[in-house]
């Protein structure tokens, strides 16, 4: 299954789906298509649903009604084609850099040194080369989602969720992950999903971005910033497209913050 | 560093043994003997070997009562941390049996299992077990939701996230536990020497106040107190041998 590619340019689909906690309803008929390839961010104020969507398809939780397809098998919990990077890392903080990275591959029953020597290959590509032994408690919140990042990758899926992966770690760490995200989008044929509260974070690494708006949570808008996508990345955060679709979410976002 | 701390618990040993030994001397009490002389007492019943036949006696309930209240504690309180019916149908048991004088229960225990080893090991548990259990369950219940999730998502089976997850997550406060309660199982071997029948530590105990040997008396209660704390020594040797990353603060020599 996991090597199964579906037909559709679609990776992952989600058709009407509906997510009720008791009386509240925190999704109501959410449809969204995510492209093949392509990093799609969930944008929205907080309390929108766009991490409960993310477990949704993530198979972490049931969805009340409607359906979720990877590669156009539908989901009925975790599989071996997605992947997780968590908000606040999840690391075994008992395990060095090598086990935790090693982790999701030692859950599938992967020898030890075959999955190690997969795991060393994914730290060297975050750049944590020289920390395989170091505990996570000595490291920064960045090197530590690169941890995350890292054992994410190592299972080599081909959907990869992040929950507001950069939430966690400072500004300045943060726009060198979101430059290498970009590589990353451009480089591994994966798709990506994405969540954030940053409309420039999401405009920035997206090639299509939705906006989600709460109470229940819908799709308001799928905004695609294309112009500037094949622009070098330090020239992104000038470029008027960009300046503009930030601007024009936060319009639209404005009236649901209180 | 660990010179100092070796430095600055030698000093406490000092201080106490010395407060011990001035109180002996002024006496206090004509029934309590300084620390030199329980010290000559412990040197006699140890050379003489009446410590170690004690011992073999006393180990036994403890040893088992122990061992029993670790393994089943450790499992009862994993069951009740995983499954909140099975806390609501079991934890009142502990909680009972935590607050429960001791004392006043043993002689229905007699009544029920006699004056053998099974009543011994009995009062053991019911000392060692409830602090296993109730830490073991608490600790299971607050394993952080995200790591578990990372479990599931990485399709870890349930096997699985509870041995590479949860437990290894928990075992700083269940072996916290596990000392609190081997201390506790410690005083339950005791008690019942005293309370059912004298044997072992508890018979040279006993004896040596009928007989007025205040020093031999207080030199069997000295050996069951440093063969507690050489005990709790081991155990947290093993932990940092198991659980090294896990090691938050409490470390000591």
């Amino acid at each position: 299954m996991s090597d199964k590619r579906g037909d559709s340019d679609h990776a992952v689909t989600v058709r009407n789906v509906y997510k009720n906690y008791g009386d509240v309803e925190a999704l109501q008929d959410l449809s969204l298509d995510f492209p093949r390839g392509q990093l799609t961010s969930l944008l929205g104020p907080s309390g929108c649903g766009k991490t409960t969507l993310l477990k949704i398809i993530a198979g972490l939780l049931p969805a009340t009604s409607g359906e979720v397809t990877v590669n156009d098998q539908p989901v009925t919990g975790p599989g071996p084609d997605r992947a997780f990077v968590f908000q606040d890392f999840a690391l075994l903080p008992w395990a060095n850099v090598l086990r935790n990275v090693a982790f999701g591959l030692e859950l599938r029953g992967v020898s030890r040194s075959e999955r190690e020597s997969i795991a060393e290959k994914y730290i060297a590509d975050v750049g944590l080369t020289g920390f395989e032994n170091s505990y996570p408690h000595e490291l920064s919140g960045g090197m530590r989602q690169r941890v995350g990042l890292a054992r994410a990758l190592s299972v080599d899926s081909q959907v990869l969720l992040m929950d507001e992966p950069f939430s966690a770690v400072d500004e300045q760490t943060r726009r060198k992950f979101q430059e290498d995200l970009l590589n990353l989008v451009k480089h591994e044929n994966k798709t990506f999903i994405f969540v954030t509260h940053s409309i420039e974070e999401a405009v920035y690494v997206s090639d299509q971005v939705a906006i989600l708006l709460p109470r229940p949570s819908r799709v308001s808008e799928v905004i695609r910033p294309e112009g500037f996508r094949h622009k070098d990345v330090n020239s992104i955060r000038r470029d008027p497209e960009y300046l503009d679709i930030v601007d024009r979410i936060w319009s639209s976002l404005r009236t649901y913050v209180e | 560093m660990r010179y100092r701390s070796l430095l600055l618990k030698l000093l406490s040993a000092v201080i106490v043994f010395g407060a011990w030994e001035i109180a002996g001397r002024i006496p206090v009490s004509f029934a309590f003997p300084t620390f030199i002389e329980s010290m000559a007492a412990f040197w006699t019943l140890l050379v003489d070997g009446t410590m170690f036949t004690a011992y073999a006696e006393t180990l036994k309930p403890l040893v088992v009562g122990v061992l029993i209240s670790a393994f089943l504690g450790i499992a009862i309180g994993l069951a009740i941390g995983l499954d909140l019916r099975f806390d609501w149908f079991v934890s009142p048991i502990f909680i009972v049996m935590q607050t429960a004088p001791l004392a006043a229960l043993i002689p229905l225990l007699v009544m029920v299992y006699g004056i053998g080893l099974t009543s011994k090991v009995f009062v053991v548990c019911i000392m060692a077990m409830p602090v296993i259990v109730l830490n073991t369950a608490g600790a299971v219940r607050n394993t952080p939701a995200s790591m578990i999730e990372m479990g599931r998502a990485f399709l870890g089976k349930k096997s699985d996230i509870i041995l590479r997850i949860v437990l290894p997550s928990a075992a700083p406060i269940i072996f916290a536990g596990l000392r609190l309660g081997v201390s506790a199982g410690f005083i339950g071997a005791i008690l019942s020497e005293l309370k059912i029948t004298p044997t072992g530590v508890g018979d040279i105990i006993t004896y040596s106040r009928s007989i007025a040997d205040y020093p031999s008396m207080y030199a069997a209660i000295m050996s069951i107190i440093v063969l507690a704390v050489l005990f709790l020594n081991v155990l947290e040797r093993i932990e940092g041998y198991l659980f090294k990353g896990t090691r938050l603060g409490y470390v000591s020599e």
